[in-house]
Parts: structure tokens; sequence; C-alpha cells
């Protein structure tokens, strides 16, 4: 298991690597510079600061430099807020974000969770039903709408909640509960179907046939079998929310994350984009890993590589 | 093995956990959440403009949104205007915009002494002003602040846009050619400070209230080096306000508190302002309703909703919008062609319901309520009236006049347009209205990115682009050098003899005959929209929620949009 990982962080540096070199790149490509008053400035001043800030050097030059500086941890500073380290931005915004995104997962999860498994058991009855409406309507409509009936009725109308802003727990639950329809209706979907496939499966009613007991039956034999797939799509998502939700974050006025990922590439913010982009990178390239380790142990059919030990 | 393998997971799930919710901490403080602000019905709803009369009462705290973050509190590197408005209220140029955008004296004692050529200004410093820490404001923070700004070794870009013929040798410093030293700038004194000027520069006043000339003291500025304003904490005030809990990396929120050591702390009224970064209007709407903020803008689908109410406001901004045509196109090199589209468009429909925000329709390249005559005081489109209006039927005619010059029967035209919503719409209707108007005319769309439009405008590679403008400073030329033959930004191939030479004459020889040289901007202004070398769309307005017991805040045509060192609350 040990060298299984170890291989995998190699593997994982070098996926790095070559994000990092495409990202920066492809950013080059980009139309016009970071400046904030390129529209105003003459050639001859464009020109001046260009120099100043490195953005004349030939591109690969500029890559080598970028890299050079990446791997001393340095991601430069920020252009449009203004000599910020990037560093300290991310390191600032993104627990936010991910305040925010393991709370709304949790939540979906668990109430999805629920939902699913009740509606597998109870299959084909009223609770079944409205399980699968309500998986529907989280799927289909998208989360801003949540936030903005939610702002509406519960924060204005109701007025027992915060509107905006990031300030206590209080301030969380509003952005949560928009936040986490999305992987509650997901959650829900999934573990009803493979429950119902996995109950009717041989082993089941060999189980059964043995004597097992029901919540035995349940939890240890079904529920186990058909998180595989839900882990599966989880992960990624987990990785979105945590990662900062650009609409969230702006109805409710949250000083995460989500907005630089976004204005960084319309303002051609080159420190930010690759900032943001590499960590993202690096966070999905985790959480893969940690579900792939988290396949073999939920289900011991699953072998990872030299994982007999 | 079981066990183990459920403490993996155990951990797994721990470590996951861990690596990304290393959260807390990072909520701000401010409680925006101002109870203060149940209104009692203000019988005026005016507000603007009126500094005296009005009595403060009730609690003197304001609670403001703004839609972006102050992406820096560095005077040299401030170039929008959420950097100029807390600036603004934070710092104390030589001279701050007053009412009717006049500059009122800040450090400066009085008005400043000007030599007969225009060239040299000799400027006595107040000696009761201090910075936060204590120190006083002195000359030399001027010296200090403006070479900085100039210096190509910082970087900034409002510093060779403002100074730049502007101040003696500016441009050759931003060039490298001379020595920063050499900047037309020096202290005489510790309370005198003599300012060199390029050429007389007309404007030059009210140009010394723009952030840029703002002071910084030398010794904090270089003991912070790289961490200067970078927080509230890596600051120092000269103004009537102080900055509390500014970290831009960290949260959206932000304090100003009233400056007691401000030079003239008794004017200002406001004890505190608290601000905090919404973007989403409906999201204001609601802050609004609750109480809880006291100004809100308001986007075109809620103005229906708002208009007529007493907490409804518009404000006009001198921004213009127009469409430039390249006459690199054939089709758009021929006068007809141009004035047909220019008169082509509904304008009134456009910012009736398109924009619906209050802007109004622009008839010409100077937008109302900028500039007055320095005689007769009369406004620039007073003067000039509207030059360019909608007309359908000229329009055909010119049309129809151009297609016949060209010899063909129709001509079809790019269209460079931003890509957010309204501008979309905007464009949608004006291709409609063109089409509908000029038989045979095509318009292709293309909705671009701002920065995008920007490249394709430097590489002139479009043929209609519709585009906008604010001023940078209070004087006609911000608007009609633009449109010279050898301004950097004549992307659109337009050169008109006439035009050029009354441009360099209002900018060379006239520069000390005022009145003759406001006329050669009238008459450059009528060259320019007889030709039609741009054509006009409207001059935008924002609208506002706006709680009508907030008095006295002045809104300025350039810089930061308000003021707020003579506001106060009327219960």
């Amino acid at each position: 298991m040990a060298r299984y990982i170890l291989q995998r962080l190699g593997y994982m540096l070098i996926t790095m690597f070559l994000i990092a070199t495409f990202s920066f790149f492809l950013m080059k490509l980009l139309p016009g510079s970071p400046l904030k008053a390129e529209e105003k400035l003459s050639e001859a001043q464009l020109e001046i600061l260009y120099e100043k800030y490195d953005l004349n050097d030939p591109v690969p030059i500029q890559y080598i430099n970028y890299l050079g500086n990446l791997v001393q941890g340095d991601l430069g500073v920020s252009f449009q807020l203004n000599n910020q380290p990037v560093t300290d931005i991310l390191a600032n915004r993104i627990p936010v974000s991910a305040h925010l995104g393991i709370q709304a997962m949790i939540l979906g999860t668990i109430i999805g969770m629920i939902l699913g498994l009740v509606a597998a058991i109870k299959n084909n009855s009223w609770i079944d039903y409205t399980a699968n409406v309500v998986s529907v309507i989280g799927i289909s409509i998208p989360s801003f709408i949540f936030a903005g009936l939610l702002q509406y009725y519960v924060g204005v109308q109701l007025g027992i909640l915060p509107i905006a802003f990031w300030d206590s727990f209080k301030h969380t639950i509003m952005p949560t509960i928009s936040l986490a329809i999305f992987p509650l209706a997901i959650a829900a979907r999934f573990l009803r179907t493979e429950m119902i496939e996995v109950l009717g499966s041989d082993y089941i009613v060999t189980a059964r046939a043995k004597g097992v007991s029901n919540s035995g039956i349940m939890f240890k034999h079904g529920l186990r079998n058909a998180l595989i797939p839900l882990v599966t799509v989880m992960g990624p998502m987990a990785v979105s929310l945590m990662t900062g939700t650009l609409v969230i974050e702006q109805i409710f006025s949250i000083p995460g994350i989500g907005e630089q990922f976004v204005t960084s590439v319309t303002t051609d913010d080159f420190p930010i984009i690759m900032g943001t982009t590499l960590f993202y990178a690096f966070f999905f390239i985790l959480i893969i890993l940690i579900i792939d380790i988290l396949y073999g142990i939920i289900d011991p059919r699953i072998r990872l590589a030299g994982g007999k030990d | 093995m079981r066990k183990a393998n459920w403490l993996l997971l155990a951990m797994a799930l721990l470590l996951s956990v861990f690596l990304a919710a290393c959260s807390g901490g990072s909520s701000s403080e401010g409680d925006n959440s101002g109870d203060d602000t149940e209104t009692t019905e203000g019988t005026d709803t005016e507000g603007e403009g009126e500094t005296e009369g009005g009595e403060a009462s009730g609690e003197q705290v304001l609670n403001l949104l703004d839609t972006s973050q102050i992406p820096t509190m560095d005077s040299s590197h401030a170039t929008d205007a959420v950097a100029f408005q807390y600036l603004g209220e934070t710092m104390e140029g030589l001279y701050r915009l007053g009412e009717n955008a006049e500059p009122v004296p800040g450090i400066a004692e009085g008005e400043p002494e000007v030599s007969e050529d225009g060239i040299t200004w000799t400027i006595k410093l107040r000696e009761d002003a201090v910075w936060s820490n204590g120190d006083p404001v002195t000359a030399h923070d001027f010296v200090f602040a403006w070479r900085r700004a100039i210096n190509p070794d910082t970087g900034s870009e409002y510093g060779p846009f403002m100074m730049n013929d502007v101040l003696k040798n500016a441009t050759a410093i931003n060039n490298g050619e001379a020595e920063v030293e050499e900047l037309g700038v020096e202290a005489v004194s510790d309370y005198e400070l003599k300012i060199t000027l390029e050429k007389a520069v007309p404007y030059f006043h009210s140009l010394l209230t723009f952030g840029t000339y703002l002071p910084q003291n030398e010794k904090f500025v270089t003991e912070q080096g790289d961490d200067y304003a970078l927080t509230s904490e890596n600051l120092i005030f000269n103004g009537p306000f102080v900055l509390e809990d500014w970290d831009p990396k960290a949260n959206e929120q932000w304090t100003l508190k009233k400056n007691e050591d401000y030079w003239d702390a008794e004017t200002v009224q406001l004890e505190e302002i608290n601000v905090s970064v919404v973007k989403e209007t409906s999201t204001s709407v609601n802050l609004y309703d609750t109480g809880e903020v006291d100004r809100a803008s308001l986007t075109a689908e809620f103005v229906e909703q708002y208009a007529g109410t007493e907490d409804y406001r518009t404000l006009p901004e001198p921004t213009l919008f127009y469409l430039k045509m390249n006459q690199e196109n054939e089709a758009l090199a021929n006068q007809d062609i141009r004035k047909a589209i220019a008169m082509a468009i509904n304008k009134q429909d456009l910012v009736d319901v398109i924009l619906a925000n209050g802007s109004i329709p622009a008839n010409a390249a100077v937008p109302v309520d900028f500039t007055t005559h320095p005689e007769s005081g009369e406004d620039f489109r007073d003067l000039n009236g509207d030059l360019l209006t909608t007309d359908k039927e000229a329009a055909k005619e010119h049309w129809q006049a151009g297609l016949d010059a060209l010899g063909v029967d129709s001509v079809e035209l790019g269209y460079l347009g931003g890509d957010t919503e309204t501008a979309t719409e905007m464009d949608a209707y004006i291709k409609n209205q063109l089409e509908e108007t000029l038989e045979g005319l095509t318009v292709n769309i293309s909705s671009v990115p701002f920065e995008e439009r920007l490249a394709r405008d430097e590489a002139s590679d479009y043929d209609i682009q519709n585009s906008g403008w604010g001023p940078d400073y209070l004087d006609p030329s911000t608007w009609l050098n633009m449109w010279t033959s050898d301004s950097p930004y004549m992307t659109m191939n337009y050169h008109n003899e006439e035009y050029d030479a009354l441009i360099k004459e209002a900018n060379n020889e006239l520069l000390t005959d005022l009145p003759a040289r406001y006329n050669n901007f009238l008459e450059a202004e009528k060259v320019l929209m007889d030709d039609a070398a741009i054509a006009p769309l409207y001059q935008r307005s924002r609208a506002y929620l706006w709680r009508p017991s907030v008095k006295g805040v002045l809104f300025q045509p350039m810089g930061a949009d308000f003021s707020y060192k003579w506001a106060y609350i009327e219960e």
C-alpha cells in the first residue's frame, strides 16, 4: 500500500508539471495584458510597463522563470489586487470556500443517503416517490435559484437568518443549504438505484437464508456495496464544491476563491490564473487518489496494484 | 485486517477533511447590520449638493455597498473609480473637488499662485495637517509621491498617464531619459511647493484633486517596502476618514472611521462608514429593503419596480458611449454612409427600454454637465447643442447617396461589441435598427470579452465598434484629443486637417487664452459631428436606491464617484 501511494505521488508530480506547462502556454494565448488601464495608455507607455513586469520576454523564458519561482513556492503577486501575494490570497480565501464546500458536502451526502436508503427499502411507496421528486428537483434546478429563494423568504420575509456576508455560523446556513441541494439529489438517486440492485442480488438472498439480521444485511452487505458508484461521483463533486462556487459566493457575498477563479481569466491576471489552476489540479488529483484508496477499503474485491500487504 | 481497513478509511476521511478545512478566523468584523437606519421620511429628497443648511441628527453611521473590492490603496497604483473613491475619503491632496466640481483647498492653504505664462505654480501648504502616525504633512510628501508615481521602476499605470506632458520632464523620466529628481516639483520649504509644468495646462487646478497627485509619507512608505498598502495596517492617512479592517486578500468588508486628527475634522459629521462588497444586485436590494444598508445600485430589471419611489435616484455620469466607425472600410470612409448609420438608431428607445437607468441619448462628442465656458459659465452642451440626432428619413437619404457614390446596392459590416448581457442586448437592438432603416445593410455582430475587444481595437481590426469613454480630467480635451490623426487612440483611421488644427491650436498657442481655447473645442466638435466620425449613442446614468435621510453626499464627475466629507444623516 505504501509503495502504491508513493508511486501515485510520483505520477502526481508529473501530472502537476504537465498541467502547469499546458496552462501557462494556453494562458499566454489570451488576448490583452494584465494591466488595468490598458485602454487609456499609449503604445509607448505600455511598452515601458511590459518591460517592468517582464511581459516582453519571450514566452519560453517567462515559462522557465515561472517554473523556477514555482519550485521555490513563489506564485508571484496579483495584478488585480495590486501587489498582493498570490499565496496569501489563496491561503485566505480557499479555507472559506472549503469550509462552505465541506459543510454542503456533509449535509448533502448525509441527507441524500438517508433519502436514498429509505427510498430503496420502501421501494415504490410514497416515500420513494417523494424522494424521487426531491432528487429530480435538486438536479434540474440550479443552486442560485434556491439561493435567491432562500435569501428572499428566509432572510428578508422571515428575517431569521442573515441575508449575506460571512461572519458567524448563522451566516453559513443559507449558502450551505443552497449548495447542498445538488449533492443531496445525486446521493439520493445513486444510492437508491444501487441499493435496489444490490438488495436483489444473490449474496443478499444467501445472507437472508443464513439468517443475518435485517439491519446487518442493509448496512454490512447492502450499503457497503452500493457506496462504490457514489464515491466515484462524489469525489470530483467535492473538489468543485470546495474550490469555490462563483454564483453562491456572489449571491451571499462570501469572500471565497470562486470569484478570483473566474475574474482572473477575464482580466488576464496571470499569477492568479496559474495559482488557482494549480491548486485546483492538485486538489483534484489528491481526491482521486483518496477515492482509489477508499475503493479498496469499501470493497475488498477491488485490489490496488501491490495492495496485498 | 478488517479493523485496520476501517481505521484507514477513517484516517483517509480525516485527512481529506483536514486538507480542505483549515478554515475559521477568516470572518470579518464590522457590524454591518445597521439597525440605526429605520428612516423617518425625510422631507427633502435632494440630498446632493447641500453642504450647508441641513442639520445632522441621529446616529451618524452610514452603511454602504460597493460592487468591487478596493484593488489598491496605493495612490501610485490606483487606476479605477473604486480605488480613487477610498483614497479620496482617507487621503487629502492639495485640493479636493467641492460643490459643482470646483476645486477647494485641502492641504493647500489657499489658491495657487500661478506665473504669467501658466508654467510655474507655487502653493503654500497649511501647517496643521498631520498624518495618522502624527507626522506633519509637508511639501516633501508631495515631491516623494509624484516622483514615485512617474518612476518607471514603480510600474505605475496612471503615473505616466496623468503626468506625462503635464509635469516638466515627466515623459522623459518615464522613458528613462532623465532622472526622477528632474521632475517639475520641488519643496521650497516644508510648507511651500513649487510645481513646474511642461506647458500651461488649463485644467491643472482640477488635476491636483486627482488621486495620482496625493501625497505619501516617504518614511512610512520606505519602511513598509513591499508591504505598503497591502492592508489598512500598512497605511497611514491624512484625510477626513481613516480606513480600518481592510484586507482584500481575506475579506470583503471595511470601515471608514472619522479621522479626529484631520485638519478640517469639525466639518466631517459622519462618524463611521461601513462598506461591504456585494456584486449581486438582488442581494443589494434585499439588504436595502431590510434597512441594513443605505444605498444600493440598481440594474435595469429592478428599475421598473422602484422607479417613482422616494428612495429611487438616478445620477448622470459624464461617461459617453458611441459607435466607432473604421474608415479603412471603404463604405465607412464615405461620409453619407456614416451619417446614415449615426442617424438611423432610435437612441431614446435605447435608453428608455434597454438601459432603463436614467441614461440619456447622446447627440455629440462631449457629455452634458461636464465643463462650462470659462467666461459665460454656460455648459458645453448648451453652447453647441445637439449635433447628430436620430432622423430616420435623413438617414435613408444619406444612405442612398452613399450607396450611389460607392456604386453598390448592399453593404456588409462587422460590428464589434461586448459580451455582457446588457451589451449583447443593446448590440442586437442597434443591429436591428440599422438593418431595418438602411436597406441593403447587413450587420454581423461579434460579441467578445473586453480584453479581446481592446486587442482588436488596437489592431484597428473592426468595421463598427461599440465603445465608451470616461473622463480623466475636467477639460473638453479629455474627449476631443482622442480623435486627432496622431492620437494614440485613433484606431478608426479618421483624418481631418481642420479638426487636427483646431485641437492642436487649443493645446498649444491658446493654452493661456481660455475663452478662445474653449471656442476651438466647440468648433472642433462641430467638425467631428459634421463628419459623423463617431455615432454618439448615450450618456450613462446609474440608478440607485438611496436612503432619503442621507444628505450632503457630493457626486463627482471624475476620479471617485462620491465624496462623503460633507455628508450627514438627518433623521
